[in-house]
């Protein structure tokens, strides 16, 4: 059978069709961003037809609008419902990961796509479960939306619109006029917000905000990033200072490289202790420098400088009291908050026995918690969760009082368990350093999983024990320190444990077969 | 009161004869119905037809107006019962519900609806929650219209034909004396067009009529021996009845040339699809018009053998595009064929994939190939050359996280299962059922709670098997929309009858949250057409369970652990009942936000808390996030070297339910967060004491900060 086929253009965009694809986190206000660009398509003589995926994606999921207009005519366009991979004019991405989901779907493509993405992160349940860091990396999105689109735009538009006291559907509806990829003027972008009605001054500052922003096309990466770490002179009584001043004369015979985080190591302990505890820390750090050298690239001194200092200022009830306590702080929170008269602060602490006789001299300490009766009558009489409200003055006594422990601290047992523990740790990074550099520096790091109070406190120090075995078990091979890191990344993958468990088998397995 | 009012859309239903509407699909369908002179409608909410109950509930006043009667029923089956109106009085009737599972829920109804046969158009508007953005499993409404007997209509989805639809599916009803579903999928719920309206008109006959002149017909009773005739009733009669007026009616479309080599047969749901791929192949224009011959099957079931028979005429081939398993409509096609010795070559799920949505790149895709394998000199060149090499894009399925839905801000369903996580780290895990709502989200990280989901109000039903107890206790959960669904009777009725070990715990969140925030008769709130204010605690005691406990706050983590851990070691026997009642955050927050913002202007005095976190005390672990997942409560990276794990944070959306706080407090976590309040407007004692009280405060803690090293960059 033949037929004469007179084809038409197989390239629909021919026709004047644009087809919009918005792609939010549920709460966003895709809603409203799809009304909108409704609204200005048929005040513009355009077709338009919008359709939504409702349900319980928008409880928080991933949701998607989609949009398709067309010049009007006498007969009505045949629109679709859904996007198509590899068939989308305009992309709009509410969100970074969602800019990546976009791609990974493949609406993105180099032939048709104007991609205006937001950089900000609203992280996903499983990024921040992780105990340890989880975040996605925003970058690897940065360089496939870089690949992927035709005409690119990416910058903070929730930022944008925050600023403006908005939302980003108004900054996102603003960088859509900027980028061009609609042909209609900006004051038709304009007459649609005002003719929804709501909030429209917020609206049309968002918009003009994000609009701007959108003509400028990519945000860089971080600004910023690249500036020095703020190292401000601090402000204390003249005797202070010149404690100070003699720490500083010691840190700076410091090889250079090791300087940076020795000087905000050397910060954090005098500002969890004293002048005096900074010289501690200077004594063991240049310990771990004896051991070092610059053929090495002090990097078992500089990771020395950062775990010693994490491990010297440990969390105790005082450190917290005393966070709690300072001017900075309630400034900090009442600016957070936006509040310029009357606020009430509520403290939600939950001390245990533990916790109490740690704060005990040493031998008394150990005394009692041999006895578990004892231990127990005490614990039914703090155990229980205690709420501070610190804008009281007899509250905020407590906390003031229990700060002024500092003094006390260092004869109290948790100091002398901290210290021995952290001597204790050094001491075989150290051995190890002498026959494996590098396994050396992964022991300092493994201090990265002490953390937290409480359960999370005892679960940290019971994975870095088992880290440290396992450490000890893979010493004198030549991937000791990869295995090493290994375990620690491991620890950070979930609560339980199970991803350490998983390689400390693995391990098990070829040191038998090797025993 | 639902999550979405549509109050203000509700007016252009009153547009007359040659106006033009401008909306969504779900408002075209419910002025269609008016337009019909439709006499009672109904319905239970569910995704994508939720909105479909808000707008008839919105527009009560103009339906009472016109003598319709309107009922947000118990359940689908309740709905799907209503129609029992129109066996015996000639009143058309519309109920509404989502499929397939609100289909399986009326199906009793809907048999019996069948075998009966209807005097008065009886209408089944189906939500098809099939493809992305689902959420249940996948499966077809189709299969229910062939075993029932009754007829589906599945329009092409733009306004015009939709609302064309519900008009013919009326008179188709009336003609054949059949209940007819109008299915409409998820997006054509959603989407967005014109439509010409029409005047509406009011019910011929209304339901208040019809109770005055009471009518039975016996042959319409479902009993022996009536039950015989009418299955012969349904083939001999409504069936060719149906068949007769659809032919005769056009329901289906032919489009495109009447002769071309070959042809493709769509249902009405996939023909803008369809068209997209023949455009993107350059073998149809923007408006529609195919080179490719397209039979539209607006009515998929039945089929009417003698159009298709005509179609393909003068065809080498046709592609059937029916979406999801099994291919119904294909099957029945290929014994017509093959009955009739046709020599047309069938195509369908051999190119198209038997499962999944067929979506924009699975329809061009199977097209394509359809046109390669039986008539390539209809594809232009360009699409018969090879495709230029496309760019490498860096693949990112191993960057991109998956982002599942989940409890909204301040949700008060969050410390129920955070209290269940931590009564089962004393006790250890337990045997977990769910049930249908918003409580479902559990069962996703990072709760990771609950694993079986039978149906709606099913949960407590669904561990029945062990029911008579063992070491540890059974534990179910359900939600008050499921409670009164279906779950009074078939999960507590259930357990108390035999005499269940297990525990329950009813989430009471004052709404039918999950489908966007619909009354149910325990809900708080004054409704003037319906019953509210109902407690549950009392269902559970007039079918004689004793052991109910209320909570009346879940954000009380402590206490909710604690229930939780009695109700799974009291000696009393069971079964044992927690509710667990807060209001839906989403629902409160859209209630009290104007008020509070409007008490703030006028001068009254206004608490607003919000919680925060001390990002030095922070350590980094966590664990609050893992007894959480609250949205507003996410990561910070420092901006210090000594720092590795970023750090919990809490942004301006947290609406200050105590949570945080609560969790830290009862599970021991960590003492960094902090609730800070601000007072608006507060009285001029309170700001006097206040202001001594902080003068002394700041003079303690400046003193103390005199006197030592200070390394913060702004002096406060």
């Amino acid at each position: 059978m033949t037929l004469a086929v007179s084809h038409f253009t197989p390239e629909s965009r021919q026709d004047g069709i644009i087809k919009l694809a918005a792609m939010a986190v549920g709460g966003q206000g895709g809603g409203v961003l799809t009304g909108w660009i409704e609204s200005v398509a048929r005040a513009q003589g355009y077709a338009v037809q919008a359709t939504s995926v409702a349900g319980v994606a928008q409880r928080t999921g991933a949701t998607i609008y989609y949009v398709e207009m067309a010049p009007r005519g006498a007969q009505a366009p045949v629109f679709s419902l859904a996007p198509s991979a590899g068939d989308v004019d305009i992309l709009i991405a509410a969100e970074m990961m969602e800019v990546g989901r976009s791609i990974l779907r493949g609406f993105v493509t180099p032939d048709c796509t104007t991609l205006i993405g937001s950089t900000h992160r609203s992280l996903a349940v499983s990024e921040k479960m992780a105990p340890g860091d989880g975040i996605a990396d925003a970058d690897e999105v940065r360089a496939a939306a870089e690949v992927a689109a035709r005409q690119l735009v990416l910058a903070d538009f929730e930022g944008v619109a925050v600023r403006a006291g908005s939302v980003i559907s108004a900054s996102l509806f603003g960088a859509l006029a900027g980028s061009g990829a609609l042909p209609f003027p900006r004051s038709a972008f304009e007459d649609a917000i005002r003719a929804g009605g709501k909030g429209v001054e917020a609206s049309l500052r968002a918009f003009a905000a994000g609009f701007d922003v959108a003509q400028a096309g990519v945000e860089p990466a971080r600004p910023g990033d690249q500036r020095p770490p703020a190292d401000p002179a601090p402000r204390g009584p003249a005797r202070l200072l010149a404690d100070w001043q003699a720490l500083q004369t010691r840190l700076t015979a410091l090889p250079a490289p090791v300087q940076q985080m020795a000087r905000a190591g050397l910060r954090k302990v005098v500002d969890f202790q004293d002048t005096a505890y900074g010289a501690v820390y200077l004594d063991r750090l240049e310990r771990v420098q004896a051991a070092d050298s610059a053929a090495q690239g002090w990097e078992l001194s500089r990771q020395g400088a950062k775990y010693i200092a994490n491990a010297m200022a440990y969390d105790d009830i005082i450190r917290v009291a005393d966070a709690k306590t300072r001017p900075e702080r309630l400034a900090r929170i009442r600016a957070e908050m936006g509040a310029s008269g009357v606020m009430h602060l509520t403290e939600f602490t939950h001390p245990r026995a533990e916790e109490v006789v740690s704060l005990l001299p040493a031998r008394l300490g150990r005394w009692i918690n041999a006895r578990p009766r004892l231990l127990g009558w005490i614990d039914r009489r703090v155990n229980k969760g205690r709420r501070l409200r610190t804008d009281r003055l007899l509250p905020f006594l407590q906390l003031h009082l229990l700060a002024s422990m500092k003094g006390w601290r260092l004869r109290s047992l948790r100091h002398a368990d901290e210290a021995a523990h952290l001597d204790r740790w050094l001491d075989i990074a150290l051995r190890h350093a002498a026959t494996d550099y590098a396994l050396g520096v992964e022991v300092l790091k493994a201090r990265r999983l002490i953390k937290g109070y409480s359960d999370t406190h005892a679960r940290g120090l019971g994975k870095f024990d088992r880290v440290m075995d396992g450490a000890a078990r893979v010493a004198g091979r030549d991937d000791a320190a990869d295995w090493t890191r290994r375990l620690v990344t491991a620890a950070l993958q979930d609560e339980e444990g199970t991803a350490l468990d998983g390689a400390l088998r693995t391990i098990d397995s070829f040191t038998a077969k090797a025993g | 009161m639902a999550e979405r009012s549509f109050k203000a859309e509700v007016e252009h239903l009153r547009l007359g004869d040659g106006q033009t509407f401008t909306g969504e699909g779900i408002l075209a369908i419910t002025k269609a119905l008016l337009e019909n002179g439709v006499g009672y409608v109904g319905g239970y909410q569910g995704a994508p037809i939720s909105h479909l109950m808000d707008v008839l509930a919105d527009a009560e006043d103009l339906m009472s107006e016109l003598g319709v009667r309107f009922e947000a029923n118990a359940s689908e089956a309740a709905a799907a019962a209503m129609l029992a109106a129109s066996v015996h009085y000639p009143i058309r009737g519309a109920v509404t519900f989502k499929g397939p599972v609100g289909v399986n829920v009326a199906s009793d109804a809907l048999a019996n609806l069948s075998s009966s046969g209807v005097t008065g158009g009886a209408l089944i508007i189906v939500g098809e929650d099939y493809g992305e953005g689902s959420s249940i499993m996948q499966e077809r409404s189709h299969a229910f219209a062939m075993k029932s007997q009754f007829w589906l209509l599945d329009p092409r989805p733009n306004l015009p034909s939709i609302v064309k639809a519900v008009g013919d599916g009326f008179e188709l009803s009336e003609a054949s004396n059949t209940p007819v579903m109008l299915m409409v999928r998820i997006r054509a719920c959603h989407v967005t067009g014109q439509f010409e309206t029409r005047t509406n008109k009011r019910p011929p006959l209304t339901v208040r009529d019809a109770l005055s002149n009471p009518q039975r017909n016996v042959a319409r009773i479902v009993l022996p021996p009536m039950s015989y005739a009418q299955e012969h009733d349904k083939i001999d009669n409504r069936w060719p009845a149906a068949q007769a007026y659809i032919r005769e009616h056009r329901l289906n479309e032919v489009f495109g040339p009447k002769e071309a080599p070959v042809g493709i047969v769509c249902q009405g749901g996939m023909y803008n699809g369809v068209i997209r791929a023949l455009q993107r192949l350059g073998l149809a224009d923007l408006h529609g018009n195919s080179q490719v011959p397209l039979y539209v099957l607006n009515v998929t079931y039945p089929i009417v053998p003698e159009e298709f028979t005509e179609f393909c005429a003068g065809k080498g081939a046709v592609l059937i595009v029916e979406e999801g398993q099994p291919e119904f409509i294909e099957q029945h096609l290929s014994t017509h064929i093959l009955r009739g010795g046709m020599s047309v070559k069938l195509h369908g799920k051999d190119i198209f994939p038997m499962a999944g949505e067929y979506t924009g790149k699975v329809m061009f895709d199977a097209i394509d190939a359809f046109l390669r394998q039986t008539a390539p000199e209809m594809l232009p060149a360009q699409i018969l050359a090879p495709n230029e090499p496309a760019p490498q894009i860096p693949d990112l399925s191993k960057t991109v996280p998956v982002r599942p839905p989940g409890f909204c801000t301040g949700c008060p369903e969050r410390p129920i299962f955070a209290a269940m996580k931590l009564v089962q780290k004393e006790l250890g895990e337990h045997q977990i059922s769910a049930d249908i709502g918003c409580h479902l989200f559990a069962s996703l990280p990072p709760f990771n709670i609950g694993g079986a989901t039978m149906g709606y109000g099913l949960g407590p039903a669904s561990n029945a098997a062990f029911d008579g107890g063992g070491e540890k206790r059974p534990i179910s959960v359900i939600g008050d929309g499921g409670f009164w669904h279906n779950g009074l009777s078939s999960s507590f009725g259930n357990m108390m009858f035999n005499k269940s070990d297990g525990v329950a715990v009813v989430v009471d969140n004052f709404y039918s949250a999950a489908t966007g925030g619909q009354d149910i008769l325990s809900s708080r709130a004054k409704n003037p057409t319906k019953a509210t204010n109902n407690p549950i605690s009392k269902a559970l005691k007039g079918i004689g369970i004793d052991w109910v406990r209320q909570v009346d706050r879940t954000y009380d983590v402590a206490h909710m652990r604690d229930v939780l851990r009695e109700a799974l070691t009291t000696d009393a026997p069971g079964p044992r009942v927690i509710v667990a009642s807060s209001e839906c955050m989403l629902n409160k927050q859209r209630r009290e936000k104007p008020q509070r913002a409007k008490a703030i202007r006028e001068g009254r005095r206004v608490e607003a808390p919000r919680f925060g976190v001390d990002e030095s005390v922070c350590t980094g672990d966590h664990a609050c996030i893992r007894l959480s997942g609250c949205p507003s409560l996410s990561l910070k990276r420092l901006d210090d070297p000594l720092r590795d794990d970023p750090v919990a944070a809490i942004d301006q959306t947290c609406v200050g339910c105590g949570n945080c706080g609560e969790v830290a407090e009862a599970a021991v976590l960590c003492p960094s967060f902090y609730e800070a309040r601000v007072v608006h407007n507060p009285s001029g004692f309170e700001a006097r004491v206040d202001g001594w009280r902080q003068r002394l405060i700041g003079w303690l803690s400046r003193r103390r900060a005199a006197r030592r090293l200070s390394f913060e960059e702004v002096s406060a």
